[in-house]
This record gives structure tokens, C-alpha cells and sequence, in this order.
């Protein structure tokens, strides 16, 4: 295999990790607002969040691209591929990350919003000074394991015509006919990446709670 | 004689279909150490978070240095909630230390204890920090201070705690059950502190199983049992013999936690 096919898989990885990162950065404060809907326990904003998280949890990542590829230019709004690779990971990224939020704001202590409460803190102060740090310090894990999940389901943005890594590594495979080399390239620059997600979600996860609990 | 810290008239809580506090009058003396003491599920810790208006009474009225907290009675005897603004500054006058010490993990001890300082006072940086160190200096913690709760025993971050309470001046303590949650080599850094506090003469209401702390410390005993305040009063009365025998039954099951002197 030779070096201008590497580059070339690297080209595509950087498709791939620009996608996936937006995805995940826009998927993040969807998942906020949802969290906060849930957790607001008004009957209108539940339910909505709830539909919500259940559509994009319960349909099958690859369907849910080909609908927004093809349903955008039925209702009028033509965009290109990227946009739609991008909205279709976001909101799919969006409902889970938003389940993992949820369960990290209600697994602070109570006792932490008390003392926060006796001494003085009103609810916004509360929720900005105690909660949000806390509940993102639990679901950090989560948050990271997330990030990886798209990473490598990113792949199938493929089918809305963006050529990541899988489907750079697919068409040189078919041309070159050195589809072992290739895809075990693929794997590799895909192992490297998630492995540098790893290592920086374990250091912004010491310096975002100190010591560990 | 000093008008009382808080009075506490005919307070009733219950929780759906359970009285936990039956109609309870008492008063905690100014700059007395007042411990409650009772069995489990006495009411004593029920009672204690009324005082910090953690929990809302079902009836009743309290009053803080003069002030009603979170209820006032009306001109027909009703009784109505106070704007959340005047209950914030009643509820200012008391510090409120919890068994399971509370602190927040994802800060350092002197920022909890400079963070109510900073957010809710609104002190410059600087200054809430040079208060908060003043704390911790006084409960010993001075060479803790950019430790997280994670990295100190359950003593030190109790006395994190007291300081945390500390730091926003309050003129009455609360203690929720202070050693209950430590290893018993532990409890006895805290209450050290506690008794320090007590003989500079702050207000302090102790929800307590440390026996022997009360009589020893305490000025003022209340005995709780099914949510009835049974009796109250100077300890030299309330451990003295002949006892009433819910008392000493009490005591019984406590001897081997420093009340072995009182039988």
C-alpha cells in the first residue's frame, strides 16, 4: 500500500472528525434544552421531549439520514450533503446525550442542593454554580462514550454522498484491489482518533472535578 | 435574661398521613448550646430542618431573634407565606451543618466555603477568599484549603463544613446528627470544634446521639420521642435521678456512647 493512499484516508478522516465533532458540539446544547424540558416536569414540554428522544432513539441512524436527505428538498430547503449529514448526526447524538444529562441532574445529591440552598444560593445560582458542574462531571464517561458512538457511526453519513474514511477506504479498495491494507488502514486511523477522545475527555474530566470522588 | 433565639409555637409536621411533629413548644435560649436528643424517628432531625426551613411546617409558627420564619399570622390568626426575599434573610441569621457534611466535590474546601461569599454577597474574589481562610484557620484546616472533599477524612470535611457555615456570620448554628455519618476515632475533631464555638458563646442547636456531648457541653436538653417534645431543660435536671423512664430506657441503649457516666 502506498503513502498516497494513506494520505488520501487521511484526507477523509478529516471529514469524518469535523463532522462528528460539530455534531456532537450542536447534539450537546440540543440535549441541554431537552434535559431542561424534561426536568421541568410541565406536562407540554415533557411530552415533546419525550417524542423527541423516542423518534431519534428509536429509529435506526441510517433511516434517519435518508429522511432528512430526502425529505429536506420535498419541504423546500436544499442543502448540501454536509448540512444534512450534520442535522441528521446532531439530532440523533442530541436524544441520547440528552438521556445521559437527565439522569446526571438527577443523580446530584440532594443534600448538595440543601446546603446550597442554606446558604443562601437562590435556584438559578443553584443550578448554574452546583448542578450543572456536578451533573457534567457524572455524565462525562457517558458524554465521552457518546462522542465515540458518533465517531464511528459517522461512517454512514456515506450514503447522503460525503466520503469519510469508510467510504474513501470502500472506493480505494474496489480500484486498487488491496482491500485488506486499505481497511485495516481505515481501522487504525479510526483507533487513533478515538484513543486521543479517550485521553482528552480523561484529563478535561480531572481538571472539570479536581479529584475524583 | 436575653430575649430567646427562636421560639417555636404549637409546630406540627406531617408528612401525608404521618405526624412526624406533634404540636411542639420551645424555646432555644441566646447564645446557649440546645441539644435534641430521642430515639430514631423521633422527630428531632424533622425538627432541626424546620429551623432551617428546609422542611415547611404544617402548622405552627417559628420565630428567628424576633422574626417569623416563612409563615406570619394574618389579622384573622391565618397563617401565610412570607415573600421568598424576607424568608432568605430570616433563614441568613442560621447556619445549617448536615450529618452527610455536604460539601460540593467539584470544589476545593475554600471554595466551598468562599463560594456563598462570592456568589450570593457578591465580595470580590480577594476578600471572600481572605474570609474563607480566616474560617478554615479556625477550624484547623488552614493547609487544607485547595483540597477537594475527595481528599480529606470525613472529620476534616466536616469541620470544612462548620467553616463553610461559618464564614456568612450566622447568629444561630444548626447541627444535623454532626458525628453520626464519622468513625468514632473521627468525631472527636468535630466536636472539639463544636465545643470551642459553644464557649465563644454562639447560639447552637444540636441534633445529637453523642450523649455524652450534651451533657457535657449542653445547657438546654430536649428529649424527643414519637414526635413529642417529653420534656426539656437544664441537663443537670433532665440526667438527674430519679429520670423519667422513657429517658433512662433512652440511655440505656446509649451507654456505650460516652452516656455510661449518667447511669
Amino acid at each position: 500500500m502506498t503513502l498516497k493512499l494513506f494520505t488520501l484516508l487521511l484526507q477523509a478522516a478529516v471529514s469524518t472528525l469535523g463532522i462528528s465533532l460539530i455534531s456532537i458540539a450542536i447534539g450537546f446544547v440540543i440535549a441541554i434544552v431537552l434535559s431542561a424540558a424534561i426536568l421541568s416536569h410541565k406536562p407540554a414540554y415533557v411530552f415533546s421531549a419525550r417524542l423527541f428522544i423516542s423518534f431519534f432513539r428509536g429509529v435506526p441512524l441510517l433511516v434517519q439520514l435518508l429522511l432528512i436527505y430526502t425529505l429536506l428538498p420535498v419541504i423546500g430547503i436544499n442543502v448540501p450533503s454536509i448540512v444534512a449529514a450534520i442535522v441528521g448526526l446532531s439530532l440523533c447524538t442530541a436524544a441520547y446525550q440528552a438521556e445521559n444529562l437527565r439522569g446526571g441532574f438527577e443523580s446530584v445529591p440532594p443534600g448538595l442542593i440543601e446546603a446550597a440552598e442554606v446558604t443562601g444560593l437562590n435556584p438559578q445560582q443553584t443550578f448554574f454554580r452546583i448542578r450543572v458542574p456536578i451533573a457534567l462531571r457524572l455524565t462525562f464517561p457517558a458524554l465521552i462514550n457518546e462522542a465515540i458512538m458518533i465517531l464511528k457511526s459517522s461512517s454512514l453519513v456515506s450514503v447522503v454522498g460525503i466520503i469519510e474514511i469508510t467510504k474513501m477506504a470502500q472506493d480505494l479498495a474496489s480500484s486498487t484491489y488491496l482491500p485488506i491494507p486499505i481497511f485495516a488502514s481505515a481501522a487504525l486511523i479510526y483507533l487513533v482518533i478515538n484513543s486521543f477522545v479517550v485521553l482528552i475527555g480523561r484529563f478535561a474530566e480531572r481538571s472539570l472535578g479536581g479529584a475524583s470522588a | 435574661m436575653s430575649l430567646p433565639a427562636i421560639v417555636i409555637k404549637n409546630l406540627v409536621k406531617r408528612f401525608g398521613d404521618t405526624t412526624v411533629l406533634q404540636d411542639i413548644n420551645l424555646e432555644i435560649p441566646e447564645g446557649k448550646v440546645s441539644c435534641l436528643i430521642g430515639p430514631s424517628g423521633s422527630g428531632k432531625s424533622t425538627l432541626l430542618r424546620c429551623l432551617a426551613f428546609l422542611e415547611e411546617s404544617t402548622s405552627g409558627m417559628i420565630t428567628i431573634n424576633g422574626e417569623a420564619l416563612g409563615f406570619f399570622e394574618n389579622a384573622n390568626g391565618k397563617r401565610e407565606r412570607l415573600p421568598s426575599a424576607q424568608i432568605r434573610a430570616v433563614r441568613a441569621q442560621t447556619g445549617m451543618v448536615f450529618q452527610q457534611f455536604n460539601l460540593w466535590p467539584h470544589m476545593t474546601a475554600l471554595g466551598n466555603v468562599s463560594e456563598a461569599l462570592k456568589t450570593v454577597h457578591k465580595l470580590p474574589r480577594a476578600e471572600a477568599e481572605a474570609r474563607a481562610m480566616a474560617q478554615l484557620r479556625k477550624v484547623g484546616l488552614e493547609n487544607r484549603a485547595n483540597h477537594y472533599p475527595s481528599q480529606l477524612s470525613g472529620g476534616q470535611q466536616q469541620r470544612v463544613a462548620i467553616a463553610r457555615a461559618l464564614a456568612l456570620e450566622p447568629k444561630i448554628m444548626l447541627f444535623d446528627e454532626p458525628t453520626s455519618a464519622l468513625d468514632p476515632e473521627l468525631t472527636g475533631e468535630v466536636l472539639n470544634v463544636m465545643r470551642d464555638l459553644a464557649s465563644e458563646g454562639m447560639t447552637m442547636v444540636v441534633v445529637t446521639h453523642e450523649i455524652g456531648f450534651a451533657a457535657t457541653v449542653g445547657q438546654q436538653i430536649s428529649f424527643l420521642d414519637h414526635g413529642r417534645l417529653m420534656f426539656s431543660g437544664p441537663p443537670s435536671e433532665i440526667f438527674a435521678k430519679p429520670r423519667h423512664p422513657r429517658l433512662d430506657q433512652f440511655l440505656d441503649t446509649y451507654l456505650d456512647r460516652g452516656a455510661s457516666m449518667l447511669v
